[in-house]
């Protein structure tokens, strides 16, 4: 395997993006990874994004994104209908074949024009369950229900979740839910919206997009004082029907981090893409992290999230920890489907 | 090209129709899948990982169909990964598969694509109103038509070439049980009488829309070496894509299907494709494509494709370069699975399990799909020896 790095990071987040397009959002994230490293568009050997019709609304709305990188000369591109994470496993996998030394990843959703609780109900299965119309705040419910009736977890834990996150993302530029003084009781005094998920147990909806550059070996050291070294990335995916799976656990997020390596070392901290806390708790259990370790950081997805980016920000919020050398190695994940569906790990290490 | 050698270890595609209602979206797929493992000679515990490729989620109205695809592909527990790059994606699809082994990641790849246009109304999809935008509503002909016309005025080719083409790629047709199109009765003055839709398009000169799934095995060098039966070679993988505006673009010969044909032949050690390549699946959804693109891959001069389809030499009965021995996009387009399809048929020819519409001694053959406004290039050459 060719050593591969994160060697530059942009993103930008906020809970409605208002009178800007996904190429106008997206076309100052692109330059600013690309000139931090003094790199232009000739010098990227692959490029590959992530994003949904579903939330743009319209068929093939990637390529019109196509137009804030830049494809004149023409480019060797690539798109995945997936979160951004897993257009830079795709990346990845190119460099690792040799056809590229460097690539630019880029992920992005602006889900505020519709109602994302409803649009996600269209990716469940088409004949059974998408035709009731369970909002994914509803699904996700069952899950937490379980977890709570199975004793795995209690609302308690979930509400330090909730309350840890919102701390975290205090001073965070790119959360969109934060507070310095918000306490476990204060969560626990919320109204459900789907019992027993409270409003702060809910990730906080976002739009925005993320850019991140990847280079092979010398020429990412040569880019960068600190590459933020990609030292193992592994996803799976488990069945997607919900009764055909134990809700309380997430196989694919074990597997995926037994893959990537993730027990391989110490971690000194996690990005998780939960977007419940119910799931961060399962995470935590499947990705066999340890209790006191830190835990998102940045404040996670919990305090923002971008459908379509929000695992590609984990990745990229590591990266620069790493970079800036808060931290030698690190664990970021990235989900996808309900319920923990599908999973990827991505574990990250400084020199 | 750099990397583990990759094979091509089996192929298996669905019967194209315009409804397939006697299956599932999961059924359908599954059909494709199974096919593909059966002529593998390999079992669903033998594959690694899944790549899977369709066109916009609108056509069936399911959004990120993979997840709830997940348990009919056999892929619980196994990675998964979902291309969309416009009509390109079902060649897209099997070149991250390719990478994948590639790579050295997985040493055995289930790669699929699919549409089932049925489930969903395509021009619905296509015309879903954009803030500050005009939508002429035109389809993908009326996009293309000014293009065709373009390369009419500027080649001088004869009106009935694209008439030619059509005729051509729905005989042969004929020859594959798959195809959705099988107009025994047509004949050359039907297609020039048939009405016009897009001037220079006539109806019998657009593809279908039709259901359907293609999928294929691929294999690192250990696996194709194991297998029983024949396997394809991959020579060479390339992807280009440029954007759909900018001043000076050709949209007749594209820039990036250019480079994209130059990088794969390079890879593939092809200095003159003409003689050096003995059959072609290119992506041909309007009949004048195949002139077009023929010029653009470098088969034929600037300006001169047309005289190709006008001497016969792109007809599977006794040309130099049979053109879509399948019946190609005009005769069946499940639009995600179309690019997949080429690549599948390509890597049918030089394993010699064409059928009725196999090529005779085909060694070497090109696979080829675009996308969006002929913006998205996915391309592959196979060969019967390793390279």
């Amino acid at each position: 395997m060719r050593d591969v790095a994160v060697v530059a990071t942009a993103q930008h987040q906020v809970a409605a993006l208002t009178g800007t397009t996904e190429v106008q959002l997206m076309v100052p994230l692109l330059n600013a990874v690309r000139d931090a490293i003094g790199l232009t568009q000739a010098d990227i050997g692959f490029t590959c994004s992530g994003s949904s019709d579903f939330l743009a609304g319209q068929a093939f709305s990637f390529v019109h994104t196509l137009d804030a990188v830049g494809s004149v000369p023409p480019i060797c591109e690539s798109h995945v209908e997936m979160d951004g994470a897993f257009a830079l496993y795709e990346a990845w996998v190119k460099i690792q074949t040799g056809a590229a030394d460097t690539a630019l990843v880029y992920g992005y959703g602006k889900s505020s024009p519709g109602s994302l609780r409803d649009v996600l109900a269209l990716q469940l299965d088409p004949y059974y369950v998408a035709p009731l119309w369970p909002t994914a705040d509803a699904v996700a419910a069952l899950q937490a229900r379980l977890l709570l009736e199975s004793g795995v977890s209690g609302a308690g834990e979930l509400a330090e979740i909730a309350v840890r996150s919102m701390r975290h993302a205090v001073g965070s530029p790119h959360a969109v839910r934060s507070s310095a003084d918000v306490t476990v009781a204060d969560v626990l005094a919320e109204a459900p919206v789907a019992d027993p998920l409270r409003p702060s147990d809910i990730a906080a909806e976002a739009d925005g997009g993320c850019a991140v550059v990847l280079a092979a070996g010398d020429l990412a050291r040569g880019l960068c004082e600190r590459p933020a070294w990609i030292r193992g990335i592994d996803h799976r995916i488990d069945a997607h029907g919900l009764g055909v799976r134990d809700l309380t656990r997430s196989p694919s997020a074990a597997a995926a981090a037994v893959g990537a390596g993730a027990g391989d070392d110490r971690l000194d901290f996690a990005e998780l893409h939960g977007l419940y806390t119910s799931q961060e708790a399962i995470l935590v259990r499947e990705l066999d992290l340890d209790d006191d370790l830190l835990v998102n950081p940045s404040g996670g997805a919990l305090a923002g999230n971008t459908t379509m980016a929000a695992g590609l920000m984990r990745i990229a919020e590591a990266a620069a920890r790493i970079s800036a050398g808060e931290g030698d190695r690190a664990l970021a994940h990235a989900t996808s489907g309900p319920c923990l569906q599908q999973n990827l790990v991505c574990v990250l290490e400084g020199e | 090209m750099s990397g583990e050698r990759i094979a091509v270890l089996g192929v298996g595609q669905t019967k194209y129709r315009s409804t397939r209602g006697d299956v599932s979206i999961a059924g359908l797929v599954r059909e494709a899948a199974y096919r593909a493992l059966e002529d593998a000679q390999l079992g669903w515990g033998d594959i690694d990982a899944v790549v899977i490729g369709k066109a916009p989620d609108f056509f069936e109205g399911v959004m990120m169909p993979e997840l709830y695809l997940a348990d009919a592909l056999g892929c619980v527990g196994k990675p998964m990964l979902r291309v969309h790059t416009a009509g390109s994606v079902g060649g897209s699809t099997a070149l991250v598969a390719a990478s994948l082994v590639q790579a050295r990641i997985h040493r055995r790849v289930l790669t699929l694509g699919f549409e089932k246009q049925s489930e969903s109304n395509a021009t619905w999809a296509l015309s879903l109103p954009q803030p500050f935008s005009v939508s002429a509503n035109a389809g993908a002909g009326g996009y293309f038509s000014p293009i065709i016309r373009q390369y009419m005025a500027r080649s001088g080719a004869p009106d009935l070439i694209g008439c030619m083409v059509a005729f051509k790629d729905r005989q042969n047709a004929l020859l594959n049980p798959y195809a959705h199109l099988h107009q025994h009765d047509l004949t050359f003055e039907k297609v020039v009488e048939s009405p016009m839709l897009w001037d220079p398009i006539r109806y019998s000169e657009t593809c279908p829309s039709s259901d359907g799934a293609c999928a294929m095995v691929l294999g690192d060098e250990v696996a194709g070496d194991a297998a029983t039966g024949p396997v394809a070679w991959v020579h060479g993988t390339a992807m280009r894509s440029e954007a759909n505006n900018f001043p000076g673009r050709d949209e007749v010969n594209p820039l990036a299907s250019r480079d994209c044909a130059a990088d794969v032949f390079r890879q593939a050690g092809i200095t003159d494709p003409r003689t050096q390549v003995d059959v072609v699946e290119v992506y041909v959804p309007f009949s004048w494509y195949e002139p077009m693109w023929l010029e653009s891959l470098g088969f034929a001069e600037p300006d001169n494709g047309w005289r190709m389809v006008e001497d016969g030499s792109t007809s599977l009965d006794g040309g130099d370069l049979p053109v879509n021995a399948s019946g190609g996009v005009l005769s069946s387009n499940p639009i995600g699975a179309s690019g997949m399809i080429r690549f599948a048929e390509a890597a049918m020819q030089v394993r010699g399990m064409a059928g009725e519409h196999q090529v005779d001694g085909a060694r070497t053959a090109l696979g080829h799909a675009y996308g969006g406004g002929a913006q998205y290039f996915a391309m592959w050459v196979v060969g019967s020896e390793k390279p």
